[in-house]
């Protein structure tokens, strides 16, 4: 029988299960099929905090979403059209998130009277009716997987694990993807072993026919490419750009490349990515702790590579003494903090916007450094080179706010010219700057960049000592002065207040919008998607998102003043809209939310819509 | 490490101009005047040369020579140089640190720093006290101290710092005193030549906080009785006249100190640093009892073991070489690594 063919224009699936079963790779792959279509996309994992919590319970579930279309989306979509629930626990974590009318697609062999208890089903969802709203597909996925790899040489166990593969068959018949580029993948994946190669693939077959003959499934769905910008492109995850841009950094600036991190979820990454790149001159070390791991940095940077420390918000506490170190010596060194939810150990694997006071004002004396904030994954490649770029010109510490949302969830990313990033190229000091052209003067400033030359162990004649104690102005000796330290510390705010940093866009398409919604960071997707919904309804709103929170761009004040209403979205307890209140006297709105969940498009939608009609 | 070359500088190009502000009397001041006079034989040129402290009295050290030099925050300056060695290999790399920076706030960057074996010279002044923050006890300080915090005696036991580094896996770890400048420039010349960590504690007197502390090893009339100097390849006699001895008792764990007169010359441990098994030169560290009686110094673990830095530059140097194209073409190409796709 002929299936009939139906077009959409976006899907959200999502798929969940144990966190042995696979999923972040699933939907990892299916992706990736997504994007050799062409669609655009839009994808979030959700991983709990074990590594292995206890088989078949609600805490071990990890799901994967994605969100593909014909049109430009911004989000991972607010609920799912489509969920696969590989046990009774991925099937009740997820169950709440779904619009009546949505597919689930369930592993029957896991609906077993043990697996429903350990989850609290006093009754079998698939058979006492609540499902009744919901478009249900049993599927016995284990069993049928095992059927299908009956003449293959493998275990029992290599065979039930293969059952993801079913699934990604399964969907990927439905969805109508190319399927190449995951046959391929399972070819690299477990070319040790070809048994396993030709395991999976057969599994994935199965799923796939298992759809083409069916009766259950009688549609299948395209969805066409999306209109997008000519180039090449690849899927990318935010903390993938990052390390990218890291290794940019080093080659646009020539400067070698020294990492100092300890282990943190969820910045981790970035540190096992960037150690695979030896050849681009990145040299990687894994601290004792990081304070260490920022102080090895800095002593790197001293020596004239550019210094990079990366972690997440409770590694920032503790390398907060050496920022501000770093912040008297004046030499760049880049931090970053992938945020997660805190206070202390919080929820470390979903994500909050809640370090910026941390960023902006989290250290002792008065210590201003640059901070800047990526907008989405692809985004992170761009803040990194940014980063990088304040950071070697203006001789600073700069902060960089990813968080658990962009750093896990990814995008298509149309792949930038090389010759195109910025030139980052900097000259160190090699002859005396004093007038009588014999004497060096460490903390003589480059009249506009007010940065001091950054003279590197190893140029003869430029011998000088730097330290955190108190500088006297140019020539860097120890001075208690306390003129001169007034000196001083008003010369630091003012050189990174003097940062030049581009103007904030404002995107308001038909330029009559009363109320402006300002955002930072991670939440650009959530903001503008909503805002794209309120205008097609014929409501008028205005959104503008800062890339740069140290310091803000000089047009900001303007901007704000021009509005009758700002909003500030976040994922903190209102961090922007305190600084935004203090430092422009406006009266921000702020809205708040710290679930360790990004927002959906539709709270935010309905939020904005009340501020927008009733003022 | 950083390669000698023929450049002829003395004691007086080590000076800096900044004035050296340690109260009159403190024992930093021999130490710094038998480094700077000891820097001109190593030949390296001073450009080359970095002194990086933590905070401390002894930690103002970098100030006063004429190289270049950090002083930077509590107890960070081992991890800080480790940094700056790791990546400029071209460099001489000292840590100056004291007693309380090294040992107590700043204990694990130490032990970190001697198990990778990176290549920095460690000088751990002991003046078994907190001098800069005016005498509280440190973790050097006998159990039992009056200072400023412990009114009625400290009730911490103290490390011995010889005994910790070799534990974390030190390869060269020696012990000197302030006073006694030739033989602090002799293990100054040891640990120089040494590829890795190299772990020097100095006996520093504080004379305001914690004065005489090691009196015993200095005063003429005990110095002889106290003091145990280590040479290897000799066997290890101390006394005016040779009259006591380190013997290995058999069935013991450590060794002991013996009148020579009662022990068959043949029983005598010659010393010898380059044995591999740590156990020895711990059991040279377990000598002294409270009172400083039988402490040895000189050098008592020298081994050979490849520096952290470079196996780490090896790892890079050994990557880039098999790159080929510019960092531009490279770079290129590893932006469109994985599942590439094109929209024209
Ligand atoms: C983070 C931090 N904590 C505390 C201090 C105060 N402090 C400065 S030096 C010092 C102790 C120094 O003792 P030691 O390392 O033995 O050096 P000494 O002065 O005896 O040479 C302390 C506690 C500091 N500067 N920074
Ligand atoms: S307090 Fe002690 S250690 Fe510090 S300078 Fe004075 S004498 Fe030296
Ligand atoms: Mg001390």
């Amino acid at each position: 029988m002929a299936k009939q063919v139906r077009q959409l224009d976006r899907v959200v699936i999502r798929f969940a299960g144990d966190s042995g079963d696979g999923m972040q790779l699933t939907g990892d792959r299916f992706t990736s099929e997504t994007a050799q279509l062409g669609n655009d996309i839009s994808t979030l994992p959700n991983f709990p905090a074990e590594i292995r919590a206890p088989a078949g319970t609600l805490p071990g579930v990890s799901s994967f979403q994605v969100h593909f279309a014909d049109t430009d989306i911004l989000t991972p979509g607010d609920a799912p059209n489509v969920l696969v629930a590989m046990n009774p626990a991925a099937l009740k974590a997820n169950v709440g998130d779904l619009p009546r009318g949505a597919d689930i697609i369930v592993n029957t062999d896991e609906f077993t009277k043990r697996n429903l208890t350990k989850v609290g089903y006093a009754a079998n969802p698939l058979e006492d009716g609540s499902l009744d709203g919901y478009s249900l597909h049993p599927v016995a996925l284990t069993a049928m997987t095992i059927g299908a790899l009956a003449d293959h040489d493998v275990s029992k166990k290599d065979a039930e694990r293969a059952k993801n593969m079913f699934a990604l068959g399964l969907l990927s018949w439905m969805y109508s993807r190319p399927y190449d580029s995951t046959l391929r993948f399972l070819e690299r994946k477990f070319a040790a072993r070809p048994e396993l190669v030709a395991a999976n693939i057969a599994a994935f077959k199965a799923g796939w026919n298992f759809g083409e003959t069916t009766e259950d499934f009688g549609v299948r769905y395209e969805v066409k490419p999306a209109k997008m910008s000519p180039g090449t492109y690849r899927n990318i995850t935010g903390n993938q750009a990052l390390s990218l841009g890291l290794v940019a950094a080093g080659v646009r600036s020539g400067l070698p490349v020294f990492l100092g991190a300890y282990p943190i979820t969820p910045a981790s990454d970035i540190l096992h990515e960037l150690s695979k790149h030896k050849r681009f001159g990145v040299t990687t070390m894994q601290a004792e702790d990081e304070i260490a791991a920022i102080g090895a940095a800095l002593g790197a940077s001293y020596g004239g590579s550019l210094g990079i420390t990366t972690t997440s918000g409770p590694g920032v506490a503790l390398k907060g003494e050496t920022i501000s170190l770093a912040v008297a010596l004046e030499l760049p060194l880049v931090i970053i903090d992938v945020q997660r939810a805190g206070p202390s150990t919080g929820l470390p694997t979903k994500t909050e916007q809640a370090d910026l006071n941390m960023a902006l004002f989290g250290r002792h004396g008065e210590a201003p450094v640059a901070v800047v904030a990526p907008r989405s994954p692809s985004d992170c490649f761009f803040a990194a080179l940014e980063a990088a770029r304040i950071a070697l010109t203006y001789r600073t510490p700069v902060i960089l706010l990813s968080d658990n949302y962009v750093a896990n969830g990814s995008e298509p990313w149309l792949l930038p010219e090389v010759d195109s990033l910025p030139d980052l190229r900097v000259e160190f000091a090699t002859e005396p700057n004093g007038e009588d052209g014999k004497t060096f003067l460490p903390y003589l400033r480059d009249p506009v960049t007010m940065a001091r030359p950054w003279a590197i162990p190893g140029t003869p004649g430029l011998e000088h000592r730097i330290g955190g104690l108190e500088k006297a102005d140019k020539t860097g000796d120890i001075s208690y002065d306390p003129a001169n330290h007034d000196f001083m510390v008003r010369t630091r705010a003012a050189r990174i207040e003097g940062i030049p940093v581009p103007d904030i866009e404002v995107e308001d398409p038909d330029g009559d919008a009363r109320t402006l919604v300002l955002g930072w960071g991670s939440t650009y997707g959530p903001i503008g998607a909503a805002c794209r919904a309120l205008r097609q309804r014929g409501l008028p709103i205005a959104q503008a998102h800062l890339r740069h929170l140290s310091p803000m761009p000089a047009n900001l004040g303007e901007v704000l003043k021009g509005y009758d209403r700002v909003v500030i979205p976040e994922m903190n307890l209102g961090q922007l809209a305190h600084v935004i209140r203090a430092r422009f006297l406006v009266d921000a709105i702020p809205y708040n939310q710290v679930s360790g969940l990004p927002f959906t498009a539709a709270k935010l939608e309905s939020m904005l819509e009340e501020v927008v009609k009733n003022g | 490490m950083a390669e000698p070359v023929a450049v002829k500088l003395t004691q007086k190009d080590f000076k800096s101009d900044q004035e050296v502000r340690w109260c009159p009397g403190c024992g930093d001041y021999a130490i710094l005047a038998a480094v700077q006079s000891f820097m001109p034989e190593l030949k390296i040129p001073r450009e080359r040369t970095v002194f990086v402290s933590g905070i401390g009295c002894s930690s103002r050290f970098p100030y006063y020579m004429n190289t270049y030099g950090m002083h930077s925050i509590h107890g960070r300056a081992p991890a800080i140089a480790t940094g700056l060695s790791v990546s400029r290999p071209d460099l001489s790399v000292w840590v100056v640190t004291g007693d309380g920076d090294a040992l107590s706030i700043g204990g694990n960057h130490l032990i970190h720093a001697l198990r990778r074996n990176v290549n920095l010279k460690i000088l751990l002044f002991n003046n078994r006290i907190y001098g800069l923050t005016k005498g509280q006890y440190s973790p050097t300080s006998e159990i039992g101290k009056i200072t400023k915090s412990t009114p009625v005696g400290s009730a911490d036991s103290p490390f011995n710092p010889l005994s910790l580094a070799l534990g974390a896996e030190a390869t060269f770890v020696a012990r000197t005193l302030d006073s006694d400048r030739k033989h602090l420039q002799s293990v100054l010349r040891a640990a120089a030549e040494h590829n890795g960590s190299a772990f020097v504690e100095i006996y520093q007197n504080c004379n305001i906080f914690n004065d005489g502390a090691f009196e015993t090893l200095k005063d003429p009339a005990t110095r002889d009785e106290y003091l145990i100097r280590l040479e290897h390849g000799q066997p290890i006699t101390f006394g005016a006249d040779g009259q006591r001895c380190v013997v290995h008792p058999p069935g013991g764990f450590g060794l002991e100190v013996r009148d020579t007169a009662s022990v068959d010359p043949a029983d005598i441990v010659v010393h010898d640093a380059t044995v591999s098994e740590p156990a020895y030169a711990f059991a040279l560290s377990r000598l002294p009892g409270l009172d400083l009686r039988n402490t040895p110094i000189g050098v008592f673990r020298k081994v050979d073991r490849p520096s952290y830095d470079e196996l780490v530059v090896s790892q890079v140097e050994t990557a880039k070489a098999k790159a080929t194209g510019t960092p531009e073409d490279q770079l290129a190409g590893l932006l469109t690594t994985g599942d590439t796709w094109t929209i024209l």
